[in-house]
C-alpha cells in the first residue's frame, strides 16, 4: 500500500495540517496500523521534493511548528493515475483496494469504475491460468486452479464491494 | 459499438418487464469464434440480453443484427428457423425431453432441420462420442447424471454446426470438475468450427473461459474491454 | 389415526389457499356433473312407477261381466288420434246418473259438448298450430285434467261430454276407474334396452367421477412431498391426500344434488319416447340415493388410495414408478369374456316372452365394458411399444407415450366405454327396431291411412266413403264393407261349427288392391284364395261354391239364423283367385263381390273399413282425413300406415341416446382438456427450452395432437370391438342374426371429433406456455 498516494488523495479535499492528515488516516485506514507522525513528516517531505504538494503556510505558535500542505495539479494527476491503474492481482489486496476505493470515494471520483478495472484486471489473470490449465499436465492444473480460487475469492469480494459502494460512500463521507 | 466483422451485434436495446427495465440501452457485439463472458449479478439483465440476442424475445426497442439479417425486423417463424440453423443453446438444467433417448436428444436439432432420421443419429453419435458420452446413446435424461446430462445438451447444441452457440448459465447445477470439463469442451469444440460463444455466468472461473467479457449492471451494458487499456 | 390423517387433508382442502381451492372446485364441478347424472338415473324406477299408479287409477276396465247400469255408472269409449306425429288418447263419456264416477283428475264430468283436457293439448289447442285440431275435437274446453290425472306434463289427453253414446255403439259401462290387477310385466326387449342404457351410460361416469377426484393430483404430490420434508410418513401424507379428495367429492356431491333439485323443475318440458315426468315424479329412490351419497366420497378416498400406490412421494420430489412391470394380459382379458357369457347365460329373450334376469344382464354389461377399461392399458402398451420412427412430432408423442402409457390409457378410457356402451346400444336398439317395423308389413305407398268404423249401418258407411273421397288431400279410397257368410243348413257330421268365411264387398278398383282380379267389372264375384297359409282354405271352398246359397245372419251361439234368413246365392261365373296383400299388410280373403252383384243391405253387422291414398304435396292431408273421420263419428279408427308415431318414437330414443352419449363423451373431452393442460404445465420449461431451439409451434402442436389421438384411436378401435361385441351378444339373445353397422360410425365419430376439439382447445394455453418466461430460472 502506498502511503504517499494516500495522504495525497487525503489533502485532495483540502489543505491539511500534518496532524489532520495522521488523524485522517487512521481514522479511515489506521483501524490495526495507526500512522506515525514520522512516517507523516518523510512521506511529505518526499511529495515537496517531488512537486505533488507545496506549503500552504506556516502557523506560528506553541508547540511544533505546524505547516500546512496542499495538494499542487501535478499531485492530482499522480492520485487519479494511482487510482486507475489496477493492481496487480494476488492475495490479499484488499487492504490497498480498500484505501483506493475510499479515497476515489472521497475525492468523488468513480470507485465503480475503480472496481470493474480491477474485475478485469483479476480476470485476464485468471483467463492466462485457465490458458495454461487448458494445455498444462496435472500439476500445472492444480497449481493453476488454486490461484484460480483464490482470485476468485478476491473477484466475488470486488462484486460485492461493488454492490455495497452506496452505503460505503455514505459511512465515509460522514 | 458495432465492430467492424462481428458476427452479432445488438445496439441500444431497451426491454422491460413491467415497469422495471430489464434492459436500458444495453450493446453488444461477438466475432466469429470468439467466446464472450456476460457477467454481472442475478436481476441485472443477462438472461434477457440473451433471448434478445438470440432473437428468442423481441426487445421494445433497439436492432440485433446477425450478419445480413436484423433480427429485429423478422417475423417469429423467420426467426425460429434462424435459431434452429444458425444458433446452438445450452442452459442450466431441465433441457433434455425426458421421454427421448440420449441420442434422439442429441439428434432433436438436426431432426428439426430436416436431417433425416438415419443420418441424423449418426451424426449425433459423433457429437456424443466427442464429448465423452457416448456409452448412454440408449438411456433416458432420467437415468443419467448431471454432468453427463449436460454433455448431451452441449453435443445437442453442437450438433447442428451453429454459427453461435448462447449458453446460460451451463454449468450451474454442476460441480466444479464436471463444470470445468463441460466448458472446456464446449470452447474447445466452438474453436474448432470457428463459432462464436455467448456465455452467460455469474461465476469468474466460468467466465475465465472466455476471450472477454462484459457485465451487466442494471441493464447497462459495459465492456471490460475498455477498461483494460 | 387414519381419520386424524384424513381430517388433515380435508383441512387441506378447505384451507389450502387459492391453489387448493381451485383443484377442490375442479374436484367438486366433476362429481357434481356426474352425480346429477347418477341421481338423475336413480329416480328413473320412480318415474315409470309414478307414471303406471297414474296410468292404472285412470284406465276403464271392461270387466267380464257387464256392469249394471245405476246412478253411480257411465258409459266410457276410447278415442285415439294423433296430430301430426303426437299421439293424442281421449275418452267420450255420458254418465248414467249423478253419482257417476270422474277420472282421476277432473272434478267434474264435461257436458255433452264440452271436454276436459290435459294442459298439454290446452296449449296446442290455443296455439296457431292447433288450428286443425280444434276441428277435430269440436268441444268447448271447461277445464283441464289435474296431474293425478297425466302420466306427465306433455301428455295430450281429453274427457269428453257426450249424450249418444251407447253400447251397441262401441261403448261400455263403468262403475269406478282404475284397475285392481296386476300390470302386464315389461316388455323383456325393453327392459334388457333399459338396463343396458343405464350401465352404458353410468359407467363412463363413474370413470369421469374417478378422474375428477384426481384432477390437479401432480401438484398436490409436490405439496405433499414437501409435507414428507417435514417429517410425514408415506401413509400418512396417502390419507391426506385421500382427506382432499374426500372434501372435494363430498362439495361435489352437495352440489350436484343441489343442482338436480334445480333442474328438476325444468324436466317437464322434456319429452322423450312420448314419456314426459313431472319435477315430483324425479324422485331418486332412496336406497339409491343413499348409496350415491355413500359410494362417491367412498370411490374418492380409494381411487386416490389406488392411484398414489404407483407414485413414491419422497420428501424431496415424486417419483412416478412408469417404468414399471409390463401390463399381463392373463387376468384382464377374463373378464369381459365373463361378461359375454353371463349375457349369454340369460338364454333368449324374444319379443314378448322370455325371461330377464336384470341381474345377469347388469351385470354381464357392466363386466364387459370394465373389462374394456382394463384391457385398454395393455392394448396401448402393447401397441405404443412398437411404434417409432417417423417425423420428429410423431416421435415426441410416442416416447412420451411409451414412458407414460398409463396416465393416457386412463385418459380415454373413459371415452372407450362410452363409445363401446353407445355403440352396442345403438346396434341393439336399431336391429329390433327394424324388426319391429318389419313386422307391420304396411305399404304407405298404396295407402298411408286406414279407418275403419266400429260399426256400420249402411248410411253411416255410405256417409264416410263420401265425405273422405272430397276431403282435401285425399287422392284415392280404397273402400270395402266386410261382414261374414256361411253355409246354410245344420252343422255336419265331423264338423265342430257351420263353415263360414268372410264377405267383402267393393269396386273393381278396390278389389284389385286386395286380390288378383284379373279383368273385372261391376256385376263380379270372385272367391278369394288366401295365398298367406294362414288361413286354411277348407271352410272357404265348403262355403263359398259358385252357384250355391250363404247365409249372412247366422247367430254364432245358435248356429241359427237370427231372424229370418238372409240368403245370396253365388253367381257360376264366380272365379277362384290369389288374394294380394292390403296397403295395411293385411291378407283379405273369402267371397269379394262387386256392389252390383251383391247388395250391402243384406248383409249382418257389416263393418265399413277404408284405405286413404293421400296427396304427398299437401302436407297436412293425413290431418284432413282424421278431421273428417271424427266429424263422422269421434269413435272411428284412423291408423297411420307409414307408421308415424312409431319413427317418431325411435327417433326420440335414438336422439336421447345421442344426446346422452355425446353429453358423456363432452364430460370425458373436458377432463381430458384438464389432464392435457396439467401435463403441458408440467412440461412449461421443456416447451420454452424447444422453442428456444427454434422448434415450430406445429411442431408441437403435432405432438399433442398424436399424444391425445394414438391412445384414443386405440380406444375407439377397442371400443368398437368391445361395443360391436356386447351388442351382438344382446343382439343373440334377441335372436337376431342382422345388424345395421351404419349405426355405428357416427359414435366413433363423435369420439374422433372430441380428440380435435381437445386439441384445439389445449392450443391456446400451448402456444402461452411456448413463450421464452418458462427460461427465467424458477
Amino acid at each position: 500500500m502506498s502511503i504517499g498516494h494516500t495522504l495525497l488523495g487525503l489533502l485532495e479535499s483540502g489543505p491539511r495540517h500534518g496532524y489532520d492528515l495522521k488523524r485522517a488516516f487512521d481514522e479511515h485506514f489506521g483501524q490495526d496500523r495507526p500512522l506515525h507522525y514520522g512516517q507523516v513528516y518523510s512521506t511529505m517531505s518526499r511529495l515537496l521534493k517531488n512537486g505533488l504538494v507545496e506549503v500552504d503556510g506556516v502557523e506560528a505558535g506553541a508547540g511544533p511548528e505546524r505547516k500546512r500542505y496542499a495538494i499542487t495539479d501535478a499531485g492530482i494527476t499522480d492520485v487519479a493515475q494511482w487510482l486507475a491503474r489496477p493492481e496487480k492481482p494476488e492475495p490479499y489486496l484488499q487492504s490497498t483496494l480498500y484505501t483506493k476505493i475510499v479515497l476515489a470515494l472521497l475525492t468523488d471520483r468513480d470507485a465503480a469504475e475503480l472496481l470493474d478495472t480491477q474485475r478485469a484486471e483479476h480476470l485476464r489473470l485468471m483467463r492466462g491460468l485457465t490458458e495454461r490449465k487448458r494445455t498444462g499436465d496435472l500439476a500445472d492444473q492444480l497449481i493453476c486452479d488454486h490461484a484460480l480460487f483464490h482470485l476468485e475469492a478476491d473477484l466475488r469480494w470486488l462484486e460485492l464491494t461493488a454492490a455495497r459502494l452506496d452505503k460505503l460512500a455514505e459511512a465515509v463521507r460522514t | 459499438m458495432t465492430p467492424e466483422g462481428s458476427l452479432l451485434a445488438a445496439e441500444g436495446l431497451y426491454k422491460s418487464y413491467g415497469v422495471t427495465p430489464a434492459l436500458d440501452g444495453a450493446e453488444f457485439s461477438i466475432h466469429p469464434g470468439e467466446v464472450v463472458a456476460v457477467m454481472g449479478p442475478s436481476g441485472s439483465g443477462k438472461s434477457t440480453l440473451l433471448h434478445c440476442l438470440a432473437g428468442i424475445i423481441s426487445p421494445d426497442s433497439g436492432t440485433v443484427r446477425y450478419g445480413p439479417h436484423t433480427l429485429t425486423g423478422m417475423s417469429d417463424a423467420q426467426r425460429s428457423a434462424l435459431r434452429r440453423t444458425e444458433f446452438g443453446f445450452v442452459f442450466q438444467f431441465g433441457q433434455l425431453v425426458p421421454e427421448l433417448t440420449c441420442l434422439e436428444n442429441v439428434a432433436l436439432p438436426l431432426r428439426l432441420n430436416g436431417t433425416k432420421r438415419k443420418q441424423a443419429e449418426q451424426q449425433a453419435r459423433e457429437w456424443m462420442e466427442r464429448l465423452e458420452v457416448e456409452s448412454v446413446h440408449g438411456q433416458r435424461p432420467g437415468e443419467i447424471s448431471g454432468g453427463q446430462g449436460q454433455r448431451i445438451a452441449v453435443a445437442r447444441a453442437l450438433a447442428t454446426r451453429p454459427r453461435v452457440i448462447f449458453a446460460d448459465e451451463p454449468t450451474g447445477a454442476l460441480d466444479s470438475l464436471n463444470g470445468e470439463r463441460v466448458l472446456t469442451l464446449l470452447t474447445n469444440a466452438a474453436r474448432d468450427t470457428n463459432a462464436a460463444v455467448v456465455l452467460v455466468t455469474h461465476e469468474a472461473r466460468v467466465a475465465a473461459y472466455s476471450d472477454r467479457e462484459i457485465v451487466v449492471r442494471d441493464g447497462k451494458v459495459k465492456d471490460m474491454l475498455a477498461g483494460l487499456i | 389415526m387414519r381419520a386424524r390423517h384424513l381430517a388433515l387433508g380435508v383441512r387441506f382442502a378447505a384451507g389450502g389457499g387459492r391453489e387448493g381451492w381451485i383443484r377442490t372446485i375442479l374436484t367438486a364441478v366433476g362429481v357434481a356433473l356426474g352425480v346429477m347424472l347418477l341421481l338423475a338415473a336413480a329416480s328413473i324406477p320412480h318415474v315409470l312407477d309414478a307414471r303406471q299408479q297414474r296410468g292404472d287409477a285412470r284406465t276403464a276396465v271392461e270387466g267380464a261381466k257387464p256392469v249394471a247400469r245405476s246412478s253411480a255408472t257411465l258409459l266410457y269409449a276410447r278415442t285415439e288420434t294423433s296430430f301430426r306425429g303426437d299421439a293424442i288418447t281421449g275418452a267420450l263419456l255420458r254418465p248414467d246418473g249423478p253419482d257417476a264416477p270422474a277420472p282421476p283428475g277432473v272434478r267434474e264430468l264435461p257436458h255433452s259438448g264440452e271436454m276436459v283436457v290435459s294442459p298439454a293439448l290446452k296449449e296446442l289447442l290455443a296455439s296457431p298450430e292447433g288450428k286443425l285440431l280444434r276441428e277435430r275435437l269440436p268441444f268447448t274446453t271447461v277445464g283441464t285434467i289435474g296431474q293425478p290425472g297425466l302420466t306427465g306434463p306433455g301428455e295430450l289427453t281429453y274427457y269428453a261430454g257426450s249424450d249418444t253414446l251407447s253400447t251397441a255403439h262401441g261403448a261400455h259401462r263403468l262403475a269406478r276407474f282404475g284397475v285392481g290387477t296386476q300390470p302386464p310385466p315389461l316388455n323383456p326387449m325393453l327392459l334388457v334396452t333399459i338396463i343396458v342404457a343405464c350401465v352404458v351410460l353410468l359407467m363412463p361416469v363413474a370413470i369421469f367421477i374417478a378422474t375428477a377426484v384426481r384432477f390437479g393430483g401432480e401438484r398436490r404430490d409436490r405439496r405433499l412431498a414437501a409435507l414428507r420434508l417435514v417429517g410425514a410418513d408415506v401413509p400418512m401424507v396417502r390419507w391426506m391426500a385421500a382427506g382432499e379428495a374426500l372434501f372435494g367429492a363430498v362439495v361435489g356431491l352437495l352440489l350436484g344434488t343441489v343442482v338436480f333439485l334445480a333442474l328438476r323443475q325444468f324436466i317437464g318440458s322434456v319429452t322423450l319416447w312420448d314419456v314426459s315426468a313431472f319435477p315430483g315424479d324425479l324422485t331418486p329412490l332412496p336406497a339409491l340415493a343413499a348409496l350415491v351419497a355413500l359410494a362417491v366420497p367412498l370411490c374418492a378416498v380409494a381411487v386416490t388410495l389406488f392411484a398414489l400406490r404407483g407414485v413414491t412421494i419422497e420428501p424431496l420430489g415424486v417419483v412416478r414408478n412408469n417404468a414399471g412391470r409390463r401390463r399381463r394380459l392373463w387376468w384382464r382379458l377374463p373378464v369381459p369374456v365373463t361378461g359375454i357369457a353371463l349375457l349369454l347365460l340369460n338364454g333368449r329373450v324374444d319379443r314378448g316372452n322370455g325371461v330377464v334376469n336384470p341381474y345377469l344382464i347388469a351385470g354381464g354389461a357392466v363386466l364387459v365394458l370394465f373389462g374394456i377399461t382394463l384391457l385398454l392399458p395393455w392394448v396401448v402398451e402393447a401397441v405404443v411399444a412398437r411404434l417409432g420412427g417417423g417425423p420428429v412430432p410423431w416421435q415426441l408423442a410416442t416416447r412420451r407415450l411409451q414412458l407414460g402409457s398409463g396416465s393416457a390409457a386412463r385418459a380415454v378410457s373413459g371415452i372407450t366405454v362410452a363409445v363401446a356402451g353407445a355403440i352396442a346400444l345403438q346396434l341393439f336398439f336399431s336391429t329390433i327396431q327394424s324388426d319391429f317395423m318389419k313386422v307391420t308389413g304396411q305399404d304407405p305407398s298404396r295407402a298411408q291411412l286406414s279407418l275403419t268404423l266400429p260399426s256400420g249401418d249402411v248410411a253411416t258407411t255410405r256417409k264416410m266413403m263420401a265425405q273422405v273421397r272430397t276431403t282435401e288431400g285425399v287422392r284415392g279410397v280404397i273402400a270395402t264393407v266386410e261382414a261374414s257368410a256361411s253355409r246354410p243348413g245344420p252343422v255336419r257330421k265331423g264338423e265342430a261349427f257351420a263353415p263360414s268365411t268372410q264377405v267383402t264387398v267393393g269396386d273393381c278398383p278396390t278389389l284389385g288392391e286386395l286380390a288378383h282380379t284379373g279383368a273385372c267389372k261391376d256385376g263380379d264375384v270372385f272367391i278369394v284364395k288366401d295365398n298367406s297359409g294362414l288361413v286354411d282354405d277348407g271352410y272357404l271352398f265348403k262355403t263359398a261354391r259358385p252357384g250355391a246359397q250363404v247365409l249372412f245372419n247366422r247367430d254364432p251361439q245358435t248356429e241359427e239364423p237370427d231372424g229370418a234368413p238372409r240368403l245370396w246365392t253365388l253367381p257360376k261365373s264366380a272365379r277362384t283367385v290369389d288374394s294380394r296383400k292390403a296397403p295395411s299388410g293385411e291378407t283379405a280373403f273369402g267371397i269379394f263381390a262387386t256392389p252390383g252383384a251383391l247388395d250391402t243391405a243384406v248383409l249382418d253387422h257389416p263393418t265399413a273399413h277404408a284405405m286413404v291414398k293421400t296427396d304427398p304435396a299437401v302436407p297436412d292431408a293425413a290431418e284432413y282425413v282424421r278431421n273428417t273421420a271424427a266429424r263422422i263419428d269421434p269413435q272411428m279408427r284412423v291408423i297411420t300406415l307409414q307408421n308415424l308415431e312409431r319413427d317418431k318414437q325411435y327417433n326420440s330414443v335414438r336422439t336421447g341416446l345421442l344426446v346422452a352419449s355425446t353429453a358423456t363423451l363432452a364430460l370425458i373431452a373436458a377432463s381430458m382438456l384438464v389432464t392435457t393442460l396439467e401435463q403441458l404445465r408440467e412440461r412449461r420449461r421443456l416447451l420454452s427450452v424447444l422453442v428456444a431451439f427454434g422448434t415450430r409451434r406445429a411442431t408441437l402442436g403435432w405432438s399433442v395432437l398424436w399424444q391425445t389421438a394414438v391412445p384414443v384411436v386405440l380406444g375407439l378401435a377397442l371400443a368398437l370391438v368391445g361395443g360391436a361385441g356386447l351388442g351382438l351378444a344382446l343382439l343373440s339373445m334377441a335372436g337376431k342374426t342382422t345388424f345395421d353397422w351404419s349405426v355405428v360410425w357416427p359414435m366413433v365419430a363423435t369420439g374422433a371429433g372430441l380428440v380435435l376439439l381437445v386439441t384445439l382447445f389445449s392450443l391456446p394455453p400451448l402456444w402461452r406456455m411456448m413463450r421464452p418466461d418458462g427460461l427465467r430460472t424458477e
